[in-house]
């Protein structure tokens, strides 16, 4: 009874299309936007924003675009961590380059080049696929880090090989830099993943999206209905690319400030955004979100309980995070295989009866 | 959901990043790491460290009276968990910052220029914040990566009686920014002294080496330098013992230089060298006071076992730079509470001589350090220690040498001049 569905009629196909359908769910939303928006810049400082908002977000947009290759189209990939680094390699060299140019611009063309360069490697998925072409991507992982290393051009020939990002503006506040004050980078990232989140959201109810799914669900029988495979998987490779180059960039230039090839977008990235997906629920927008939350913000939360409020010696503290990590993600597994947004899907479902059993 | 989650995970870190210490001590906060692949190592660095400041507490109750606080926060050597260190500590008063880690260095130089809290990288960090105009907030005295290209070519260089011409000469490096260091100063040393120079990446944290010591067993270099840091030095140390690579031409970084790094090796690492910046050893007076305050009365940081390791010594070096640029501050601004600002000063003016030195219980430990305005260097003397396998020790075989200053200067002048051009810094006047 506490959420319905029922007595929500529409009039118009335009009230019928729209982004979130049922009335609860749409005021849900805004209201967290809202919040989002609205109140949390007044209350965030440097802690909230390099230790817990900022890494939700650049994660979440991460995870957003692997989903939308691995959840909704079905192809497996473990090169995020390189598409992450062409991300931030294409925006360091952008706004190095180009001084003038708008940091949202900058951005969304760092997406766009990741965007090339996950079509090509995504060329393979029309022949091989399932653990194969988890491997082949795993190849393009290597070599993009590799390429990284290995070119100083990339790195504008700098003694370390450590990329680090100048200071930009956006209406006269630095957004970059060590002086961009915490609402405004916060800000920010929460434009980029909230339009792009829309955007995803709606991409994945539409035709696109279903030739996505049909591909998922049986390839060769969407392709005797008439789903072009070689369309559906490549532009499934570009779109997932666009976000992941996005949150690489924005993980370069705004949450670090700096970074190198191996320690900044190594293996254990591509990892970390698989298990977010796996964790929140394959083919979910919802799920991509709860799951880099789980991801990011556990441990946050866990060493703060640890070390802050019980006192424990770190490395204890350390250890003993990664243990409980790691059963809380077995747990989830165990107790609901498709993951958290499974979850909230089974609470919608039961608060539609309450109070009535069935 | 999305939100009520968040809610929670805020609401709970946010009470729980309110327990700071109080702003009355003296807070120098430790960014250690004693987990993962380089936690072997990190954490006889941290109890070094603790130790220090646990004994000044101890022995004269904190530094001109005040007692000093030491929250030391897991990095497990990755740059975020370094930054939700740094941000997690910096509002507690914090003076000082030392990570123990280049990746984190770099993070952290422009945030503790924008905050005004220093940062000391001795032996590590970015070099060219040795050139204190453009740098403000960092310090690596008293030894920078390039002096120890510089002091490991000089030292092959007297092996060799004074010519390298058409000697080999590989360096075996951990790919990152910290064994990226090196390379710039060894090749222009290459054309000063005529070596060649071949670098062999190793990627982090470097379990499998298989294919590296193949290359160098072909190559058959006369010399291997090593910059490694936690498991890669002991695969490496290991790989040169097996196929039989003449110990005493392995040279070490000394992040390539601790007990932890040999003893898996056994027999086989004997003669190996590394070079270092300070003393070895327990042979000091301060260790009887670690033993009486703090050991006897078991207060010793992971009940002592660490005490006289490498690691453990260079942990305690630090602290002590931290705490006489501490008291130098006292004495500068006749205050008892500090600043990150008068900590800096403090830094700028610290002298270290043989005498003082010797009343801190560590008589010849190190070479004199005089820090100032522009120099945020040192000296940059280093030494040559060898691993006695059979005593299981090291001992220094050579005298603490000075670097080649004719090639370093103008290198730290570039980049540190490329530094301020990228971020738009001027470079202030020293006085």
């Amino acid at each position: 009874m506490l959420y319905r569905e029922s007595g929500d009629f529409k009039t118009s196909y335009s009230a019928d299309q729209q982004t979130f359908p049922i009335r609860l769910d749409r005021h849900m939303v805004y209201g967290i936007l809202a919040f989002a928006f609205l109140v949390v810049p007044f209350l965030i400082n440097d802690y909230w924003e390099k230790s817990v908002l900022l890494p939700f977000l650049v994660w979440a947009m991460a995870a957003l675009g692997l989903n939308i290759l691995t959840g909704f189209c079905g192809q497996v990939s473990l090169g995020t961590g390189g598409f992450m680094a062409v991300g931030a390699y294409a925006c360091y060299k952008l706004m190095v380059a180009f001084p003038w140019l708008n940091m949202f611009v900058v951005v969304i063309l760092a997406g766009l080049i990741t965007a090339m360069v996950g079509v090509l490697f995504g060329l393979p998925s029309l022949r091989i696929k399932g653990f194969y072409l988890a491997v082949a991507t795993l190849a393009s992982q290597f070599f993009l880090i590799w390429l990284f290393n290995k070119v100083p051009w990339f790195y504008n020939y700098s003694a370390s090989g450590m990329i680090a990002a100048p200071e930009r503006t956006l209406l006269g506040i630095p957004v970059t830099g060590a002086e961009a004050p915490p609402w405004m980078t916060y800000l920010f990232c929460l434009t980029l993943v909230t339009v792009f989140a829309f955007i995803a959201h709606n991409l994945v109810r539409g035709r696109i999206g279903r030739s996505w799914m049909a591909i998922r669900d049986m390839d060769i029988a969407a392709e005797i209905i008439g789903v072009p495979p070689l369309k559906a998987k490549l532009s499934a490779f570009a779109v997932s690319s666009f976000y992941i180059g996005m949150s690489g960039a924005m993980m370069f230039a705004l949450y670090l400030g700096s970074a190198e090839p191996s320690d900044s977008f190594g293996i254990a990235k591509s990892f970390l955004v698989l298990f977010m997906i796996i964790i929140g629920g394959l083919g979910s927008i919802l799920g991509s979100f709860l799951g880099a939350a789980f991801l990011t913000l556990l441990p946050v939360l866990l060493k703060n309980i640890m070390v802050g409020g019980f006192g424990w010696p770190p490395d204890l503290a350390a250890h003993l995070e990664l243990l409980l990590i790691g059963a809380l993600i077995m747990f989830f597994l165990i107790v609901e295989p498709h993951g958290l947004a499974q979850l909230w899907r089974v609470t919608k479902e039961r608060l539609r009866l309450w109070p009535f059993p069935h | 959901m999305k939100l009520k989650k968040m809610g929670i995970a805020l609401l709970a870190a946010g009470l729980m990043a309110s327990s700071v210490p109080a702003m009355a001590d003296l807070v120098f906060p430790a960014l250690s790491y004693r987990t993962g692949p380089f936690g072997a190592n990190g954490a006889e660095n941290a109890d070094g460290y603790l130790d220090y400041f646990a004994l000044l507490n101890e022995r004269d109750g904190g530094i001109g009276g005040i007692k000093i606080q030491t929250p030391e926060c897991e990095t497990e050597y990755k740059p975020e968990k370094g930054v939700e260190c740094y941000e997690s500590t910096k509002g507690s008063g914090a003076l000082l910052y030392q990570p123990l880690s280049t990746g984190i260095t770099y993070q952290l130089i422009p945030k503790v220029t924008a905050d005004k809290i220093p940062m000391l990288t001795p032996g590590y960090g970015r070099t060219s914040s040795a050139n204190g105009k453009v740098f403000e907030y960092v310090f690596n005295f008293p030894a920078n990566y390039w002096d120890g290209a510089s002091v490991g070519v000089k030292y092959i260089l007297d092996q060799e009686k004074g010519d390298l011409k058409g000697k080999k000469i590989t360096l075996l490096y951990h790919n990152s920014a910290y064994g990226k260091e090196p390379i710039r100063t060894l090749e222009e040393l290459s054309k000063k002294h005529g070596y060649t120079l071949k670098t062999i990446p190793v990627d982090s944290p470097g379990q499998e080496q298989k294919s590296q010591w193949l290359e160098i067993r072909r190559d058959k270099p006369d010399y291997v330098l090593m910059w490694g840091w936690g498991v890669m030095n002991q695969v490496a140390i290991g790989e040169a013992a097996k196929m039989g690579f003449p110990m005493d031409h392995f040279i070490g970084i000394w992040w390539a230089g601790s007990e932890n790094d040999v003893k898996p090796a056994g027999e086989g690492a004997n003669g190996y060298k590394a070079l270092t910046f300070h003393g070895v050893g327990k042979d000091f007076p301060i260790f009887k006071d670690i033993e009486t305050h703090l050991v006897a009365k078991g207060k010793a940081t992971n009940g002592g076992k660490n005490i006289g390791t490498a690691l453990y010594n260079r942990g305690l070096y630090f602290a002590m730079l931290a705490a006489e640029a501490a008291a130098t501050a006292q004495k500068i601004h006749n205050t008892k509470d500090l600043t990150g600002a008068q900590m800096r000063d403090g830094l700028e003016a610290l002298k270290l001589d043989k005498a003082r030195l010797e009343a801190l219980g560590l008589p010849n430990f190190a070479p004199e350090v005089t820090i100032s305005c522009e120099n945020h260097g040192g000296s940059g003397l280093v030494a040559v220690q060898q691993w006695d396998a059979k005593a299981g020790a090291w001992k220094l075989v050579s005298d603490f040498m000075p670097s080649d200053r004719e090639i370093i200067d103008p290198l730290i002048k570039a980049d540190s001049e490329a530094f301020a051009a990228e971020n738009k810094i001027t470079p202030r006047e020293c006085k």
